[in-house]
């Protein structure tokens, strides 16, 4: 095949990835607008391999290793356990650009100065979206503590290893054919990945997955002017461009700034200081009296959040509400942007228990009329919930927009124990005079809930 | 091809994505980012020529890239189309 053609099946496939995105902006299309983007990809992939002189076993190795990996992993993977997956998957992706780089620059003999940096770049951000997704998985997955990291001087620590990047950029720019700029580069760009990941507890892990998103894809685009490559700048830009839009959701969705976000190590700073505000008596209820609160109320919103998804409570949440609809009640769902560790997971798990998506209803739709709840559900959702962030200026979430839970009449908030949440603050919605604590593990606490019904 | 024709593609490569992805409804991010992770893997495109180079250093480092790439093609296509395959609308309940 002439690259001439080639291009012209590139410029097909770059056509099918835009209409796939598009058709990703309804829920009625979006299994088609995957179909549809990964056809872009297959036809981009076919049209690459009729490229003269490619090495068919090594090609063929990859493919088959890559793809037993990618699918076995895509079939067993648990819907709770998304989070940490896509930020594997990341990290997979960069780690890609990084040797399209690297190989693209041991390929050119005379290289140019533009080709140098794009190289540089690709190695960089494909290396930093390596080790910070790795470093993201683990604190995802609670293989690794997931509470902030801070030590003193870490801003130091930093500003010296971003500037070694820039010499080493410089260096490596000026003398090409010295392996060790090269080999320094790759090292810091692994470091950088680490340290910048480190100080991000993991109730900020949505911002930080949306950036890695972000990074893999932009990885991928400097690959692209690497290699001349106008597809993979097209494609790598298009990602770049989600993943930047979903982390200044998520950054709104918390008012938050990014930088506030990255380096502020959120929630060691918070414990100390945090004033005690509002404190009261917390009031128990069995799942037993609960049951008479629910059975006669009219309209239910239940407000999930992380503690939903380690609880794997989603089914049992669903079971709770065809009883209060057969019951007459009218039952819907509230989810915060940030509720849970990345963007839309509430709304994944609880598709997977077969709730249906036009249930679930974001906060600005929730809040005008939650006064017309009888009852609010919380499961293990905290910070998003906090009224704190509407009343008390001192608090550090204050300004966050949050779902306004504690208007309505009857508040119920299953929770594990009285230990704060992630982000160490009080939370002044536990002592509210219609707020009602049932305390345990979520899924049997609900679980006691549909029994009662039956 | 001349360098600023590939920033030109890229800059309005960005703009075209901020305008698509504008769009996506909250509750279809999870899938977005997994369907973008995919699409992000199209660095296997770049891989393939590489790894067929007569340096073997070359076709190494290319293989290898093949293999990560091809890891987030087929297990994002697939994970992405599991999890949208689970989202239901209330009527009809006949899977769209």
């Amino acid at each position: 095949m002439s690259t001439e053609i080639i291009d012209l099946v590139y410029i097909a496939a770059a056509i099918l990835f835009i209409v796939g995105l598009k058709f990703l902006g309804s829920p009625a299309t979006a299994r088609k607008g995957n179909v549809i983007s990964s056809i872009g990809m297959a036809i981009a992939v076919i049209a690459t391999l009729f490229t003269k002189g490619l090495n068919f076993e090594l090609i063929i190795g990859g493919f088959v290793i890559g793809g037993l990996i990618g699918a076995v992993v895509a079939r067993k993977v648990e819907m709770t356990s998304m989070p940490e997956m896509v930020a594997l998957f990341n990290g997979f992706g960069g780690l890609a650009s990084l040797f399209v780089g690297w190989s693209a620059l041991k390929a050119t003999a005379s290289p140019e100065v533009f080709f140098l940096v794009t190289v540089f770049l690709s190695i960089l951000i494909g290396g930093l979206t390596f080790t910070g997704s790795l470093l993201a998985y683990g604190k995802l997955s609670e293989r690794i503590s997931g509470r902030p990291f801070v030590y003193a001087g870490q801003r130091i620590v930093n500003s010296g290893i971003l500037l070694a990047v820039v010499v080493c950029a410089v260096l490596f720019i000026q003398n090409p054919a010295d392996q060790n700029w090269l080999y320094l580069a790759v090292g810091l760009s692994l470091l950088l990945g680490v340290m910048f990941v480190l100080p991000i507890g993991g109730a900020d892990m949505p911002v930080v997955i949306s950036l890695l998103n972000s990074f893999s894809g932009i990885a991928a685009a400097a690959a692209g002017f690497a290699i001349g490559n106008i597809l993979l700048i097209v494609a790598g830009s298009l990602v770049g461009a989600s993943g930047i839009i979903l982390t200044n959701i998520m950054c709104k969705a918390m008012n938050r700034s990014l930088s506030n976000v990255l380096f502020s190590g959120f929630g060691t700073v918070s414990t100390s200081s945090g004033p005690v505000i509002e404190q009261g008596e917390v009031k128990p209820m069995s799942a037993d009296d609960a049951y008479y609160v629910l059975e006669a109320a009219s309209s239910v919103v239940v407000i999930p959040g992380y503690g939903m998804a380690v609880a794997q409570a989603q089914h049992v949440v669903k079971e709770l509400q065809e009883l209060l609809e057969h019951n007459g009640a009218e039952v819907v769902y509230a989810i915060h942007p940030v509720a849970g560790r990345m963007p839309g997971h509430m709304n994944v798990l609880l598709a997977e228990a077969d709730v249906p998506y036009d249930l679930l209803l974001e906060m600005d739709q929730i809040n005008p009329r939650m006064e017309t709840f009888d009852v609010a559900i919380i499961i293990g959702a905290n910070d998003v919930v906090n009224p704190a962030a509407r009343e008390v200026e001192s608090s550090p979430i204050y300004g966050m927009p949050v779902i306004n839970a504690d208007q309505a009449q009857t508040v119920f908030v299953l929770k594990r124990s009285m230990a704060s949440g992630f982000a160490g603050i009080d939370n002044p919605l536990f002592f509210k005079e219609n707020t009602r604590m049932l305390f345990g593990d979520a899924k049997e606490t609900l679980g006691n809930l549909v029994k009662a019904f039956d | 091809m001349d360098i600023i024709n590939l920033v030109f593609v890229f800059v309005l490569a960005i703009f075209l994505g901020v305008e698509l992805i504008n769009k996506v409804p909250s509750t279809l991010h999870t899938p977005l980012m997994s369907g973008s992770n995919a699409i992000s893997g199209i660095t296997l495109v770049g891989a393939l020529a590489l790894a067929g180079s007569d340096n073997e250093i070359v076709s190494i480092l290319g293989a290898v890239a093949v293999g990560f790439a091809t890891i987030n093609v087929i297990g994002g296509y697939m994970v992405t189309d599991r999890m949208l395959a689970m989202f239901k609308k209330k009527e009809g309940g006949d899977g769209k």
